[in-house]
């Protein structure tokens, strides 16, 4: 058993663990924050996103130990208690979610490609983007006008703030 | 209709949870003193169990036991079991061979449950599960239905000779033959409708909890239908008595039929709680979906559809042969049979129709249904033979559609179905229009310029949704009733609580449920909550499958509003001295029509309950039950248009649009429902583009992974045109249809359509890679 330190959600947590043991499944299971997704073993679905130090990985395909030492932002710490980040917020709007069980990992890589590619989104590009997230009920129609809606509005946010 | 009521666009209620990581999944389940269990599973495709040894895995760290499928049976828990009776044309029953939650002596496809280990961390119950070691002794194996079919094929099952399960017919044998020898024209195809794995992103789960201090079992699970879960497992599988037993599917990640079923896992891990002494929680893994989720579609059919010298549709005799896997599912029977062959009729008057089906046995999965469930099946192979037909008469695929439409309701086709409602010609219209069908001449010599193949295809479909009305399902052998329960609690404080039978797992009926409730009160959407998946807490019902939340389950909340209304109506008469009559509910008020008095809802809600001044001899409180059996099912319809690109160099297909106009009947939240088609399209462009489950000559399963299973994904994908052109179901007191599988029904044909049509190739089979496409081009004319 292994110690393992993270800042998560802005918090110090910290927690032992097998070497083996996949970050997806220390968050789960150790820290107990449910929202991040397992859909499959071959780090194919993207239900299982996390940010590592501002990065969107998947957290299913780095081992806890290898994590010791990060800052992981979880859907559970996106936004304060009670409020929805912009992309959350348009993920509803557009009813962009349905089952909700690729939702966490589809929300945490759609703030990642914002924020790595904000205000030059197109729905080609998006749609490349989310090549590494399944989603099987929405035919991703909505959630690609979500992302776009979400990225416009945080555009125009970015602009009022400059 | 209000902004919260029906036929208004509202934002889901339930959304906030899932978008915060506060959804609640099986596997999210802990309780305390809970262990984690492994199955050890058949590595063969068809063999003999000679031993288990179990030793050394017994001693690994962690492990609390391990436990087979002769300990299983020694306790009397029962064999799995196919709900739906069918008969042979010969009279004799469908032949169930006997599938055993643990194999005992066999074990018949590649993930066949043998042991069950349980263990402290899920990743010693896996250390273990591998040192578990079992003797085989390996038999010949068959994968593909009409192999089993062949004399000597390998026997899978002793109680079903040459694997053929039944050999069932509909329709009239004779007049088709009669007509087909009348005929000016006959269009003959073969069609294969590929094998297909549901994928629900959620992998399946269970939780079993067994508590001996009240000899009770709490079973979480990945289900669409609890009660139905209890009852089976209660009544056949002798787990429990149904009030020892509560089941509870929390939020559940997606179905698409594929978490209808009672799997062996539930019942193992209830068994195993009870034997071990402390809560079992299993948890699938991908690649063990792949392996044991039941599998969908999987036909071959050999198809002939004969015409007058008019174009009009004189007869169609179809020759189906469906693969079943290695034991029969839960409602595997009814798919091939009374949710397919009833269906032939499609959009079209046929006066004559006969469709023969045969079941097989094989060494594979158990396959029953997938969203859509036989009528993709059906509308599949009517559509490719319809566009089929149309290019052997030298006629525009839209007019021989046109020629052959039903135009007068209801009508009654010659298997079984009476169609109460439609209107096709009009979603034919609105697709064409919306394709700017007229246009792809042009269109066509542009992408021609560029060096492309471009082609355009339509489907026309019809389903039967609801699944109901029970007598009716009964006498054609359903072994349960299909009808649905709501029970409307109105609290003392006026905000409600409706507990319904339905199921949601992506549906969003926690929305377009309490928009009813908000539309028919005038009380605001926040007060009401929908309570849905909990054994303990809600009545018996039925489920959510077959698009008949809406239709059948939203009807029993109407039910139960109507009798709530009633009583509401007479409290407020009773508390305002006016005719019970003359009472309105409007704005969350109840009024007497004509005049300025009102008392509002909450204050009737508390008045029923106080009980200090109720009509002579009513009872106090303010909740009622109701349970809603339909007249008949539903027919939601439609026209889907696909258009594609096609490079010739490479094979690949580009869809360039995909318009669907559909008749849903009336509709409750269009956002809803619009997000219902696109999940549907998408599942039919997998089908018809990517997806395809494989086994290789042993009966190992080559795709068992998202490596190797090609899902849809954003990228393979474009946005979709939609429309409605809703005529009204009389069969239900909404009006409602169904929407939830109509894009998977719909949609594949299409696609092959528009890609033949393209390639100048009709001899194509889903899913249509680049590779079967480029190889259709060098063949092409």
């Amino acid at each position: 058993m292994t110690k393992v330190t993270l800042t998560v959600n802005g918090r110090a947590m910290s927690g032992e663990c097998e070497d083996r043991t996949l970050l997806v499944h220390f968050i789960r299971e150790k820290l107990g924050l449910t929202g991040t997704h397992v859909g499959c073993d071959t780090t194919q679905c993207g239900a299982c996103v996390v940010h590592m130090d501002g990065h969107s990985v998947k957290s299913c395909s780095i081992l806890a130990v290898q994590a010791s030492g990060s800052t992981i932002t979880t859907i559970e710490g996106l936004a304060g208690q009670g409020e929805l980040h912009p992309v959350q917020a348009a993920f509803k709007e557009h009813h962009g979610l349905q089952c909700g069980f690729c939702t966490p990992g589809m929300v945490m890589t759609a703030v990642d490609l914002i924020n790595r590619e904000g205000g030059t989104l197109t729905e080609e590009t998006v749609r490349a983007g989310l090549e590494g997230n399944i989603c099987r009920c929405t035919g991703y129609h909505n959630i690609v006008k979500a992302i776009l809606a979400a990225d416009a509005e945080m555009a125009g946010g970015r602009q009022a703030a400059e | 209709m209000g902004v919260e009521g029906i036929g208004a666009r509202v934002t889901r209620k339930e959304d906030k949870r899932f978008l915060t990581g506060k959804g609640r999944y099986t596997d999210d389940m802990t309780v305390p003193g809970m262990k984690y269990a492994c199955f050890v599973r058949s590595p063969y495709g068809h063999a003999k169990i000679s031993n288990i040894d179990a030793t050394a895995a017994k001693a690994m760290p962690g492990v609390i036991d391990v436990l087979d499928g002769k300990q299983l049976q020694a306790d009397g828990i029962g064999n799995l079991i196919c709900g739906w009776m069918i008969h042979s044309k010969d009279g004799t029953p469908m032949k169930m061979g006997a599938w055993h939650p643990l194999a005992v002596d066999t074990v018949r496809y590649v993930g066949d449950a043998v042991a069950i280990v349980v263990a402290d961390s899920s990743g010693e119950a896996r250390d273990a599960a591998e040192a578990v070691v079992i003797d085989y002794e390996q038999l010949p194996v068959v994968t593909e239905a009409v192999a089993a079919l062949a004399s000597g094929a390998p026997q899978i099952h002793p109680e079903a000779p040459g694997n053929l399960i039944f050999d069932w017919q509909i329709g009239e044998p004779e007049a088709v033959d009669k007509a087909i020898a009348a005929a000016a024209h006959v269009t003959e195809i073969e069609i294969l409708n590929n094998r297909l794995s549901p994928n629900p992103m959620e992998p399946r789960a269970t939780l079993g909890i067994y508590d001996a201090a009240e000899d009770h079992y709490t079973c979480y699970t990945t289900s669409q239908n609890p009660h139905v879960a209890r009852l089976v497992m209660s009544a056949f599988y002798n787990v429990a008595p149904e009030n020892k037993l509560r089941v509870i599917a929390p939020d559940v990640g997606g179905g698409f039929g594929s978490k209808i079923y009672i799997y062996p896992e539930e019942i193992i891990c209830l068994w195993a709680s009870k034997k071990t002494g402390v809560p079992v929680k299993w948890t699938s893994d991908r690649t063990e979906a792949f392996l044991t989720d039941a599998h969908g579609r999987d036909h071959v059919s050999k198809v002939k559809m004969a015409f007058d010298a008019n174009n009009r549709i004189t007869a169609l005799k179809v020759d189906t042969i469906a693969n079943l896997g290695a034991y029969m599912s839960l409602f595997s029977s009814a798919v091939p049979t009374y949710l397919y062959a009833t269906l032939l009729s499609g959009q079209y008057a046929i006066p004559a129709i006969h469709a023969n089906v045969r079941t097989v046995y094989t060494n594979t999965v158990p396959v029953d249904a997938y969203r859509g469930a036989g009528r993709p099946e059906a509308t599949y192979l009517l559509e490719r033979t319809m566009e089929t037909a149309a290019r052997e008469l030298g006629v525009s695929p839209a007019e021989l559609r046109r020629t052959n439409f039903i135009r007068t309701f209801p009508y009654q086709t010659p298997v079984i179905m009476n169609y109460d409602a439609g209107d096709y010609e009009a979603s034919l219209n609105a697709a064409m229009q919306a394709a700017d069908w007229n246009g792809f001449a042009a269109r066509r010599t542009q992408s021609e310029a560029k060096g492309k193949k471009r082609g355009i295809g339509m489907s026309c479909y019809i389903e039967a949704c609801g699944i109901a009305p029970s007598a009716a399902v009964g006498s054609l052998g359903a072994g349960v009733g299909l009808w649905e329960s709501a029970e409307v609690r109105v609290n003392a404080v006026g905000t409600i609580e409706v507990l319904t039978g339905s199921h949601s797992h992506g549906q969003g009926h926690e929305t377009t449920f309490a928009q009813l409730v908000a539309g028919r009160l005038g009380v605001p959407i926040e007060s009401i909550n929908i309570v849905h998946g909990d054994t303990d807490k809600v009545q018996m019902g039925m489920g959510t499958y077959g698009s008949r939340s809406g239709a059948v389950g939203m009807s029993a909340i109407v039910k139960a509003l109507d009798k709530v209304e009633a009583k509401a109506k007479k409290i407020a008469a009773h508390l305002m001295e006016a005719s019970e009559e003359d009472i309105v509910i409007e704005n969350g008020e109840l009024k007497v029509a004509g005049t300025d008095k009102s008392v509002p809802w909450f204050q009737v809600a508390l008045a029923s309950y106080t009980a200090h001044n109720l009509p002579s001899g009513m009872e106090p409180g303010l909740k009622e039950t109701a349970f809603y059996d339909p007249s008949n099912f539903t027919f939601p319809a439609g026209c889907y248009i696909a258009e594609v690109e096609i490079d010739p160099d490479t094979g690949e297909t580009d869809i360039v649009q995909f318009v669907a106009a559909d008749d849903f009947g009336n509709i409750i939240n269009p956002m809803i429902v619009e997000g219902q088609v696109h999940g549907g399209i998408a599942q039919g462009i997998g089908q018809a583009l990517l997806e395809n489950v494989q086994y290789d000559e042993n009966g190992q399963l080559l795709t068992a992974s998202y490596m190797d299973y090609a899902m849809p994904r954003a990228d393979n994908l474009p946005s979709f045109k939609l429309s409605h052109q809703n005529t009204p179901c009389p069969s239900n007191p909404l009006g409602i249809k169904g929407c939830g599988e109509a894009g998977a029904i719909g949609s594949p044909p299409a696609l092959i359509n528009a890609i033949t049509d393209a390639i100048g190739h009709n001899k194509l089979t889903m899913p249509a890679t680049p590779m079967k496409v480029w190889q259709a081009l060098q063949t092409a004319h």
